[in-house]
């Protein structure tokens, strides 16, 4: 080995705490690309296999009642391969000791001819038994949040008439991998998918001969926007409600919004670690070098060219970034497999595939050493640029000015403390800049990891307390006269009660289109108002149709507009509709109208589709039980049951990367607070020293060296709060938003907490460094120049 | 006669280097009275700096038994070692030590805002006889300059003993003689009892007493028949 190596190793040896602290920076910026983007690829190819191997369709439609034989037609569509239809129905779901009532999808299955496409997986159990009415399968999710075991039973409203169905398997469908009876909460506790067999599930429903469900698989290369098309056009005699493409199936949607935030996470996130771990790595060789400056001229003396000594200190900070990557390839690998792992378990895909693609190792590992190699450079231009019997010499003692605030005549306001800190600030204040900036992204990091949970409080209760007010929702299958309110109001613990009416449509602006509802709400409704995330209730205009704002921009309209409303119901009125305004909402693309002009739009009388009941919680129960007595009250959601597994859900994943990404921007604190009290350390050891000896204090001579540390915390945690904020509203703007738009809220409790994370790992830094000042040399500090 | 400031009794320091143990005092019996200017003179390694920095507090001796004044020092916590720093030693040392980042008058502010009745930092800088100078930093100051404003940092706090060592070390044969006429002045104008470290010989006319060490032990002693002013020495 040359001696400059072995020089190179006792250097790093010596300095082993600083490298490690900065090898750990590095690391997390690495483990994080890597763990997010190998969970992103991992969870794509997972999802791509199982799209593939089960034979996952590319359209989905659903009407009324379409006759049989009117498959043929289907598959005479153009670029059709392949059609399935099929019988699917909602309805109510109760289980023993559940008041609330759930809801079933009931989907017919022939179990001598599994579908051919949309194929389950069977977990457990076994297919119903041909012919059988009374077996079903059910969806895992189900079965898993609700603690039930095969053999067990449950009993479901088929047509007006309570039914007992045994549970006798479990499966995957790649068509509710997320199951959600809409909206973009998982529903698992109170949505069941439950396979039946096909015939028994016709008979019930009178769907003899008939099908009200299809899924297409289209050949490689088939236009999507043509075949849903011609899908429509051939179902709407039958009731059609707009069939959609795979890239609107609630399912998938769902989860390619999960997936796709793994990617932006994994970009974001570690681009700033590697800039931090950059600018520390640029300050600690500076330190580096101007301590060495005598060795570095002895060396040019020697005739070393400048090339090998500049190549030294890059092999420095090449081994630090190596050690970092090699660290954070682990923590990648690690990271990715958790969150492969927990999203698996989110998505229930069958197989688990984590992938870890050598090509994210080695961009990530290729994107640390340039950013190291910059630093590195930045700091040996200087010296290099010396003559070697320049810099024998000591350098130039430092020059200090006085302050501003001294110039200014304020001079008697500081004491000495006071003036060697700040005027050691003034003197580097690029330094100072890039330790307080490296401070402030580490609280960013916190506040862009956390502020999740109160982004999404915020939006629950919005839309669960402010918005949707009613305790109870019932759904008629069927619109039923405006009088079934009185009915309503008269139920037990109803203490107010409110109607609406949402229509199925197809909205169409020149060659854009959106499948969606068109809510009715009445006059001066409470119960349901229309926020956004500001709580500004947007106000209907007559007439007109008020648009979420994205779903208007997916549209290309704007207020005073018009868009072709196709209504895929009743008479199936297709009109145009002026665009009355929009409205920021947080869920859904909807559209929404006055009750009456819905009515009138559809040529119908007072009709309505839905009801929100405001509830005395005492009778709920009681109310309950009435309600699902109700034939004509299909669908009964209980916003208190949504809210509990939304919260449940989201706070996992929130808790997860909550802890990650703290520990993350901990380390990153650490990096940047411990080596810069370390290179402040080593370059005033001497004076500090020096103070102790003329009798100052351990505690009077840290406050020097750690307040200089303590201002640029105390500096950087409200810039940091600034950068914070602007990092989570760089993340909302990059999500996807089709399904929820998270609004941009960050309680003071994450500010301080983001505060509390990054004080803590200074002081920790403070901690260890003030031992070293514990023991400064001073006795050889009356024997030695600076 | 007056009182003793420092007694101490068979004062041993063994240091480790490494694998090695270093014998830098073996034993030194030593009396200084209030008011004494005293040399140590005496070769490299000779022990002399290790029984100065005993005397200033900041080393302990292995053993034996060192006292100033009523204060044991030796057996002394780190605190009580800082407070006596703080409260009765002056030190100046051969490279002045100046912080950077103050003036002339903030450096010797540094030590006037601990003490307990120190003088007004201008005045400590008009007795070394840089009272135009006081609003400079160390990089605007000569050599000489810099190791006045550290003698006015060391005296500001009225010390009892001022400990100083190679003052004349960095400088120049007239800055040199400059600094020590200021510290000959403390010693006689203020009282402050004076110990100077130096290898230059012929600063011992300037004592009241001469003290050779040499291997670790006190070789010699001598007691010029008459103290000469710094203007009457020459090297």
């Amino acid at each position: 080995m040359r001696a400059l190596d072995r020089k190179l190793l006792r250097d790093l040896w010596s300095m082993k705490t600083q490298v490690a602290s900065i090898a750990l920076v590095i690391a997390c910026g690495i483990g994080g690309y890597i763990g997010s983007l190998s969970t992103h690829a991992s969870l794509l190819y997972s999802r791509q296999i199982y799209y593939d191997t089960a034979r996952f369709g590319h359209v989905f439609a659903s009407a009324k009642r379409a006759p049989a034989s009117l498959a043929a037609a289907l598959r005479g569509i153009p670029g059709v391969a392949e059609v399935e239809t099929r019988v699917v129905h909602d309805a109510q779901l109760s289980l023993p000791g559940v008041v609330p009532p759930m809801i079933a999808r009931l989907i017919g299955i022939d179990p001598a001819r599994l579908p051919g496409m949309n194929r389950l997986t069977l977990k457990s159990g076994r297919w119903p038994a041909p012919g059988v009415r009374s077996e079903v399968v059910v969806n895992q999710r189900f079965l898993e949040a609700r603690g039930l075991k095969l053999g067990q039973e449950m009993r479901v409203l088929l047509n007006g008439k309570q039914e007992r169905l045994r549970l006798v398997g479990t499966a995957l469908s790649p068509e509710y991998i997320y199951a959600t009876r809409g909206g973009g909460m998982p529903d698992d506790e109170w949505f069941a998918v439950l396979w039946i067999d096909a015939e028994a599930l016709a008979a019930a429903f009178n769907m003899e001969g008939a099908f009200d469900s299809v899924v297409l698989r289209l050949q490689h290369g088939a236009s999507t926007e043509r075949a849903i098309a011609a899908l429509d056009r051939l179902l709407e005699p039958y009731g059609g409600i707009g069939a959609v493409g795979r890239e609107d199936q609630v399912s998938n949607k769902i989860v390619t919004q999960e997936i796709d935030q793994q990617q932006i996470f994994g970009i974001v996130l570690p681009t700033i670690f590697l800039v931090v771990a950059a600018f520390i790595l640029n300050v600690v060789l500076h330190r580096q070098v101007n301590a060495q400056r005598g060795e570095i001229a002895a060396l040019k003396a020697l005739g070393y060219p400048d090339r090998d000594i500049a190549a030294h200190f890059l092999k420095f900070a090449a081994v630090i970034v190596l050690l970092g990557a090699g660290i954070g390839t682990w923590l990648g690998h690690w990271l990715g497999n958790a969150l492969t792992g927990l999203y698996t378990e989110v998505f229930h895909f069958p197989e688990f595939h984590f992938l870890l693609e050598p090509r994210l190792v080695l961009t990530g590992a290729g994107a640390a050493l340039a950013a190291a190699a910059g630093g590195a450079l930045a700091a040996t231009r200087g010296i290099l640029r010396l003559r070697a019997a320049e810099a024998l010499r000591p350098p130039a003692p430092a020059a200090f000015r006085p302050l501003m605030i001294e110039r200014l005549g304020y001079a008697g306001l500081l004491t000495s403390a006071q003036r060697m800190i700040m005027r050691n600030l003034e003197r580097k204040p690029v330094r100072a800049a890039i330790t307080v900036a490296g401070i402030a992204g580490s609280v960013a990091i916190v506040i862009g990891g956390t502020f999740w949970a109160d982004s999404i409080d915020w939006f629950m209760d919005v839309e669960f307390n402010r918005a949707h007010r009613a305790q109870v929702s019932v759904a008629f299958p069927e619109a039923v006269a405006r009088t079934a309110l009185w009915d309503l109001e008269r139920l037990p613990g109803v203490q107010q009660a409110e109607v609406s009416r949402a229509i199925p449509v197809r909205l169409r602006a020149g060659h854009r289109s959106y499948r969606t509802g068109i809510t009715g709400l009445a006059d001066g409704a409470q119960l349901q108002k229309i926020l956004d995330a500001d709580l500004h209730a947007a106000r209907l205009v007559p007439g007109a149709v008020l648009l979420t704002a994205r779903l208007a921009e997916r549209l290309g309209v704007r207020p005073g507009d018009f868009v072709q409303a196709e209504l895929l119901e009743g008479k199936r009125i297709k009109a145009p509709v002026r665009v009355g305004g929009t409205v920021d909402e947080m869920v859904g693309m909807n559209a929404w109208m006055r009750l009456e002009d819905l009515n009138r739009l559809a040529r119908e009388s007072e009709v309505v589709s839905s009801a929100g009941l405001l509830v005395d919680r005492a009778s709920e129960p009681a109310l309950l039980e009435r309600l699902k007595q109700m034939p004509a009250a299909a669908v009964v959601i209980v916003q208190r049951t949504l809210l509990e597994t939304f919260r449940n859900t989201s706070a996992r994943n929130v808790l997860f990367f909550t802890t990650v990404l703290s520990v993350f921007a901990a380390t990153i604190a650490v990096g940047v607070v411990y080596n810069n009290a370390r290179i402040q350390l080593a370059e005033r050891a001497w004076e500090l020293a020096s103070l102790r000896v003329l009798g100052f204090t351990r505690a009077e001579v840290s406050v020097l060296l750690l307040g200089e540390l303590g201002l640029e915390i105390a500096l950087a945690i409200p810039l940091g709060f600034l950068a914070g904020y602007g990092l989570a509203a760089f993340f909302i703007a990059l999500l996807p938003h089709d399904v929820i738009a998270f609004p941009l809220v960050i309680y003071p409790a994450t500010y301080l907490l983001a505060g509390a994370v990054v004080a803590a790992a200074g002081v920790a830094s403070a901690l260890i460094v003030r031992n070293r000042i514990d023991n400064l040399d001073m006795v050889g500090v009356l024997k030695t120049r600076e | 006669m007056s009182a003793p400031v420092f007694q101490a009794r068979a004062l041993t320091k063994i240091y480790r280097m490494g694998e090695a143990e270093v014998h830098a005092l073996r034993g030194v019996d030593l009396e200084i009275r209030a008011g004494e200017f005293i040399v140590l003179l005496g070769p490299s390694g000779s022990g002399k700096s290790t029984l100065l920095n005993i005397l200033g507090g900041l080393d302990t001796p292995s053993a034996g038994d060192v006292r100033f004044l009523e204060h044991q020092l030796t057996g002394a916590d780190e605190a009580e070692l800082t407070r006596y720093r703080r409260e009765h030693v002056g030190f100046v040392f051969q490279f002045y030590n100046l912080i950077p980042s103050l003036t002339a008058r903030e450096n010797v502010q540094l030590v006037t805002d601990i003490a307990v009745s120190p003088m007004p930092a201008h005045e400590a800088l008009e007795w070394v006889g840089l009272g135009e100078r006081l609003d400079h930093f160390p990089s605007q100051l000569s050599g000489g300059e810099q190791q006045r404003v550290a003698i006015a940092r060391a005296i500001a706090k009225r010390p009892q003993v001022l400990l100083c060592d190679e003052p004349t070390g960095a400088l120049d044969y007239e800055t040199g003689k400059l600094v020590l006429e200021v510290i000959a002045k403390i010693n006689l104008e203020l009282g402050t009892t004076a110990m100077v470290i130096t290898h230059n010989a012929a600063i011992s006319g300037m004592a009241d007493r001469v003290l050779r060490l040499g291997n670790g032990r006190i070789v010699g002693e001598e007691r010029p028949a008459r103290k000469l002013s710094p203007a009457e020495i020459s090297w």
